[in-house]
């Protein structure tokens, strides 16, 4: 395999939770991300799926660098992100950019759609100089499929999808290497949604770019991702490529989100293998000991309360951390 | 016979300062007992309006329902005096919402929202009215209900909100529930046990339920017909399996062609180019124009009919019959 671009290493990120108005004490910790190890190689995409509040998005925004890890490390290029300090974190700001759900509300709605496109240019002055600014973001516009003549228009004058556009065209702007795309397409209706979804995969082989796709549209994810992950309440559960978790489940947790997956075609109507769940997600605060998701598992035995199951292959040709790991085709 | 649940030719404005938004543009469709009839549409084709035109929840002002009828067992509750409409609401037809945790009171607990209705409208008292509301989140699968009964909303989790409001709403054994994306906000796996507590309910009951959602894979699941709607019109009305066999219209072709699938690889989705339409200015002619495939002149200045496709099965595009048959 290709030397990988972005290397993660158990990734740990816990917040304190604190109680008190005047003397703030510490009673647990909210383990969001509890020891995440992943690779991504150059062109490749990395869909990461997971229920809301597994700690999809604490991992982007750790690998960011807009939180602290509590440990482990991640290395882009073989340096440590952690580490960075000074040029070559500026490096890295550049070279590593973020995608974010909501086209509503990550935008300023007082800057222009040339400023905001164009802001990343003031940061990093050399990578454009000031008068070729004004093209370089038309150019950027017209690669994602806006019409350059709107550069002075502000956001609240696009629908949803071009705004989600106006965000993929700042995050190009300083031309990076890997983006993370957190639940890009969520908050989009089914017709633009297929329209960003595309521009995605075009800029991916235009611009030979990585990306880590957040998301918890399961189709979504198949559609655009080469590799999986599959998360439950801060650790990776599940990990192999797209053809391994979706036609070869053998997680349980994972079995159960596909299946629980309508599929639009009638005639599959109580046809599917269909697992059902009991319960909701347990708190992150004190998860359940051992195994994370033996509280909802239909096949947890006493082992499963004591000792934490190892993300590693078991059965058939990729990694999943389940005692009694057995494949099982659900879609 | 008459439907339990009769919309017919709806016309609803909004007027505020911005102009007029033409919102509902003559939306009809029917539902009989102990059958699911989906509304499917993109973000703003009135889908909620509708839903709450029927209930009587409309604000109005700004919203002037301008043309059209509802009726309920035959009668036409657009011109049912307000105290008839109560009466229909909660018994007759009960309603519930995407975002329990807005629908929910967070000062009462959840046993005492279900209790008040018991109270006003059957007369029963603190006691019988406790036994059944416990009786009802029993039902909807809350566990250890008895004393869940006395928490509040925000001790709930996403998934049991949502039951509780289910509960709520089934408190006067209505004939007719309308869910308005009930499980949108939720994970896939509560999504799951969501809907087969809600067909479960419905098979039991023999209730009408309308489903307001815009996820394909839904209405797969569990409809019965579908009604699709686009800038406030229906536009293709069908049996679920004709749909998905053959879509009728060019918009619910598209709509099929985009959709990424769970169980298909490497397909290219096809997109639908452009905007849905801003409802102050609808296009002219076939709303969907602008970004039909199909279209020609006559498409821009002729508003197309509903055509029939067969029974009960009705598309509003002037090559329905080409559509349908994959011309
Ligand atoms: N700054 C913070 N302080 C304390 N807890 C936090 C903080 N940020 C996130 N959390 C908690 O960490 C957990 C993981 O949250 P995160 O936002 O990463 O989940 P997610 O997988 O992105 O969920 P969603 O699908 O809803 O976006 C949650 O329990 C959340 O409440
Ligand atoms: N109180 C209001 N005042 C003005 N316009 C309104 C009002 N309520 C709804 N509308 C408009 O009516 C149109 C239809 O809204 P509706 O809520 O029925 O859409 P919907 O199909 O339910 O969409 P969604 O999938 O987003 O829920 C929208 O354009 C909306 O902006
Ligand atoms: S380790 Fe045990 S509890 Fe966890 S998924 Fe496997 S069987 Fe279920
Ligand atoms: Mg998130
Ligand atoms: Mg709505």
């Amino acid at each position: 395999m290709a030397e990988p671009i972005l290397e993660v290493v158990d990734l740990v990120k816990h917040f304190p939770v604190r109680v008190g108005v005047l003397f703030k004490r510490t009673i647990g910790q909210v383990k969001a991300v509890d020891g995440v190890s992943f690779s991504l190689a150059k062109g490749e995409t990395l869909g990461v799926v997971g229920e809301s509040g597994c700690g999809k998005s604490t991992l982007a925004q750790v690998l960011m660098r807009l939180e602290p890890p509590t440990s482990g490390t991640a290395r882009f290029e073989g340096r440590d992100i952690f580490a960075m300090r000074g040029a070559e974190l500026r490096r890295l700001r550049r070279d590593i950019q973020i995608v974010l759900q909501d086209p509503y509300t990550s935008l300023n709605p007082r800057m222009t759609v040339g400023d905001i496109v164009g802001e990343p240019f003031e940061i990093h002055t050399d990578v454009a100089p000031k008068g070729s600014r004004r093209k370089k973001v038309q150019e950027l516009l017209d690669t994602v499929g806006l019409n350059p003549e709107h550069i002075n228009r502000y956001p609240h004058q696009f629908s949803g999808g071009q705004r989600q556009r106006i965000g993929i065209a700042r995050a190009l702007a300083l031309r990076p290497k890997v983006i993370v795309c957190d639940e890009p397409v969520s908050a989009l209706d089914v017709s633009i949604q297929a329209q960003v979804m595309n521009l995605l995969g075009e800029l991916q082989s235009d611009l030979g770019l990585s990306y880590v796709f957040i998301a918890h549209d399961l189709s979504v994810v198949r559609h655009l991702s080469d590799r999986v992950a599959v998360m439950y309440l801060g650790k990776v559960v599940e990990i192999g490529t797209e053809d391994q978790i979706y036609e070869r489940p053998t997680h349980p947790y994972t079995q159960a989100l596909l299946s629980a997956v309508p599929v639009p075609d009638p005639t599959q109507r109580g046809r599917r293998d269909v697992i059902r769940l009991t319960g909701d997600v347990p708190s992150p605060i004190n998860p359940p000991s051992g195994c994370h998701f033996r509280t909802r598992c239909w096949k947890a035995q006493d082992i499963c309360a004591t000792d934490e199951p190892a993300l590693t292959t078991r059965v058939g040709d990729h990694p999943s951390a389940c005692h009694f790991a057995e494949e099982r085709t659900v879609v | 016979m008459t439907a339990l649940l009769e919309v017919e030719d709806l016309h609803v404005e909004f007027r505020t300062r911005d102009g007029v938004a033409k919102v509902l543009n003559g939306v009809g469709y029917h539902v009989d007992a102990g059958e699911t009839v989906a509304v499917l549409g993109e973000s703003g084709s009135g889908k909620s309006v509708t839903a709450q035109t029927i209930m009587g929840i409309l604000d109005t002002p700004p919203a002037v329902v301008t043309r059209g009828a509802i009726r309920f067992h035959g009668e036409d509750l657009l011109a049912a005096s307000e105290e008839r409409r109560r009466e229909v609401r909660g018994d007759g037809i009960a309603m519930i919402f995407q975002d329990a945790l807005s629908a929910l009171n967070p000062v009462f607990t959840v046993g005492f929202q279900i209790e008040e209705q018991l109270r006003v409208r059957r007369g029963m008292s603190r006691k019988d009215a406790r036994a059944r509301a416990v009786e009802l989140l029993d039902l909807v699968k809350i566990p250890n209900a008895a004393n869940r009964v006395r928490e509040y909303p925000h001790q709930f989790s996403g998934g049991m909100r949502q039951r509780a409001m289910i509960a709520m709403s089934l408190a006067l054994d209505p004939e007719m529930l309308i869910a308005d994306e009930p499980t949108t906000a939720l994970d896939v796996t509560v999504q799951a046990q969501i809907m087969d507590l809600l067909r479960e309910i419905q098979q039991e009951r023999d209730m009408g339920l309308i489903l307001i959602t815009h996820d394909l894979g839904v209405v797969a699941d569990v409809a019965d017909r579908i009604a699709v709607m686009y800038a406030g019109r229906i536009v293709e009305h069908a049996d679920v399996f004709q749909l998905f066999r053959a879509p009728g219209h060019p918009y619910t072709e598209s709509l099929l062609e985009s959709l990424p699938r769970l169980d298909l690889k490497g397909q290219e989705l096809k997109t639908i180019k452009g905007l849905p339409p801003s409802l102050t200015h609808i296009p002219s002619g076939c709303p969907f124009h602008p970004r039909c495939p199909r279209a020609v002149d006559r498409c821009a200045t002729e508003v197309p009919a509903d055509h029939r496709l067969g029974l009960d099965r009705t598309s509003a595009c002037h090559f329905a019959e080409e559509v349908v048959s994959r011309g």
